[in-house]
């Protein structure tokens, strides 16, 4: 057998399961040990050989969005493409999700067991969160307003929603 | 600041303290991602882009009080040996030793807490434990995390949570992990179906195995997968019950294997003790091999209970890095299977051979009520 990184024979044989679906990456003695393949603890080489397997595995990029062809998007922060994330698989920065929010939601369908956060929140971000939730509630009132055709209702939320993003109500503080 | 020898020497208090409910579980490993909001990413990042970054997390960790005389290093700073003992030892990524300028490393001084400057992420926070204590790992790395908070703004999304480089660590960052030492299950050859079952429920395991044989060790490493959509502490729980539940069924095999062959399991540990004890030259996977026989010995009562710590240490203290560290000199893979057979004839010189300690009387607490090999 050989190595899946080069044509030398294969050695070392590493199966990993991921979500019930077994992989196999054959390995010649050379690559397992530049790989850390070897490290017998298997404790830290396990994000690597991910990698790793993920470049030998599935060539196709699958999962990932198709570049666009001929228009590229582009982040305006750090001037990240979608060609970009096929190479290197990774973002450029935090702006990138919100330039490629769309691009990247059925990927995270296929990683993750949901599509939003439900754990920690910085502290400071509290209050964003807040903001956001109500944007989110009055969205929702919006599109309801809208399929029961009460037309004035729904005018009146949507202006809401326009309304540049106010603090807190003093009544209602966003940490009690 | 602390220097590299005095906080490699001693061993991590996670890799001996491991005197917990769970004998089969070696540690509990939780990692967190961070970003800074308006940095580019380390890897996308212009190499001033990315000491910026490196200039404003090295003094916000530093600062951390649990990091007080912590080894604080840049990794350029760090030469090839001393890079891959941190990585034998767990306390940083194999990707983060090969990086040098404008990226770092700060280890608290009992090696709990390691945080990586510029990894992948601009910092991968880390806490070990011994045993299986993924809540309480979290919980004391989480309050780091925290802490941080008031002088770093991390990038975070209401609906996609924490930003990272990669998609596949979006919303909690959070990855834990747990290490196991499943001989029963290998030995009984359930191993297959237990790791399977395991995998169908959406967490990772990970083994090394070599060609037609049992898995290196017998080591293997269960964590999350889905960092999106779920708690923090709904993926340690669920992570937490099925840890148990391997940790459960190694346990049956083990008794399953005493009742029915206690001949056969003597014999294996045994010959394990014979050669650990005997040989001039031995090589990593064989030294594995036979010290977690060894380990089992030391969980089913065949040799004192503290041998198992013994065995952690020294699963450590042979691997590559770790000899050349010990020897001050880089080796090659002749010397290191010298120094390493060496060094396990030394360590076991006083520890009582399995004759010697009958199995029925000094039996380790998790496995008290086995039945005594010489019984059946």
């Amino acid at each position: 057998m050989k190595c899946d990184f080069c044509d030398a024979k294969a050695t070392v044989f590493l199966t990993q399961l991921v979500e019930g679906q077994s992989k196999k990456v054959c390995l010649c003695e050379k690559c397992a040990q530049e790989r850390g393949v070897t490290d017998p603890t298997g404790f830290s080489m396990a994000d690597l050989i991910l990698g790793g397997m993920t470049a030998a595995t599935s060539q196709g990029g699958e999962g990932l969005p198709d570049p666009p062809p001929g228009a590229t998007k582009k982040c305006p922060t750090c001037g990240f493409t979608l060609e970009d994330l096929h190479r290197v698989r990774r973002f450029g920065c935090a702006e990138c999700y919100a330039t490629f929010r769309e691009e990247i939601a059925p990927m995270l369908r296929g990683l993750h067991r949901g599509l939003s956060h439900v754990g920690k929140v910085p502290e400071g971000l509290m209050a964003l969160q807040v903001k956001h939730q109500r944007l989110q509630d009055l969205r929702t009132r919006l599109d309801q307003a809208i399929s029961s055709e009460n037309y004035e209702e729904a005018a009146g939320i949507r202006d809401e929603t326009l309304r540049p993003a106010e603090p807190p109500s003093p009544q209602a503080p966003a940490a009690p | 600041m602390m220097r590299f020898n005095t906080l490699i020497t001693p061993p991590a208090d996670w890799m001996s303290g491991g005197q917990t409910e769970h004998g089969a579980v070696l540690t509990s490993r939780i990692r967190l991602a961070r970003n800074l909001r308006h940095h580019p990413f380390p890897g996308w990042a212009k190499r001033d882009e990315r000491n910026a970054a490196f200039d404003l997390l090295r003094p916000a960790v530093e600062a951390l009080p649990v990091m007080k005389d912590a080894f604080s290093q840049q990794l350029s700073d760090l030469n090839s040996v001393q890079k891959q003992v941190l990585v034998e030892r767990h306390l940083a990524s194999r990707e983060h030793a090969a990086r040098g300028d404008g990226s770092g490393i700060v280890i608290e001084r009992r090696q709990t807490f390691s945080f990586m400057l510029n990894e992948e992420d601009h910092l991968r926070m880390q806490a070990i434990r011994p045993g299986l204590q993924l809540q309480a790992a979290f919980e004391a790395l989480s309050a780091l995390d925290t802490a941080l908070e008031s002088t770093l703004e991390f990038a975070f999304d209401p609906t996609l949570g924490y930003l990272t480089t990669c998609p596949t660590n979006l919303g909690t960052g959070l990855r834990a992990s747990a290490m196991l030492h499943l001989p029963g299950l290998v030995l009984s050859d359930q191993i297959g179906p237990v790791l399977q079952a395991v995998g169908k429920i959406g967490l990772a395991v990970r083994g090394l195995y070599g060609e037609g044989t049992e898995s290196l060790g017998n080591l293997y490493q269960i964590s999350n997968q889905s960092t999106l959509g779920e708690s923090e502490e709904t993926i340690i729980r669920h992570l937490e019950r099925v840890i148990s539940q391997v940790a459960h069924h190694e346990q049956n095999a083990r008794e399953k294997l005493l009742e029915d062959d206690p001949e056969m399991v003597s014999d294996k540990i045994g010959r394990a003790y014979g050669v650990l004890s005997h040989a001039h030259i031995i090589d990593s996977k064989e030294a594995l091999n036979h010290l977690s026989l060894l380990r089992l010995g030391g969980s089913i009562g065949i040799f004192p209970a503290d041998t198992e710590a013994l065995c952690d240490t020294l699963l450590m203290d042979i691997q590559p890095a770790h000899l050349q560290h010990h020897a001050s000199r880089k080796l090659s893979p002749e010397e290191r299977d010298s120094l390493r057979a060496k060094i396990i004839r030394k360590r076991l010189q006083n520890h009582p051979s399995p004759a010697t300690c009958p199995p029925s009387n000094d039996s380790h607490p998790p496995t008290g009520d086995l039945p005594s090999p010489d019984e059946s």
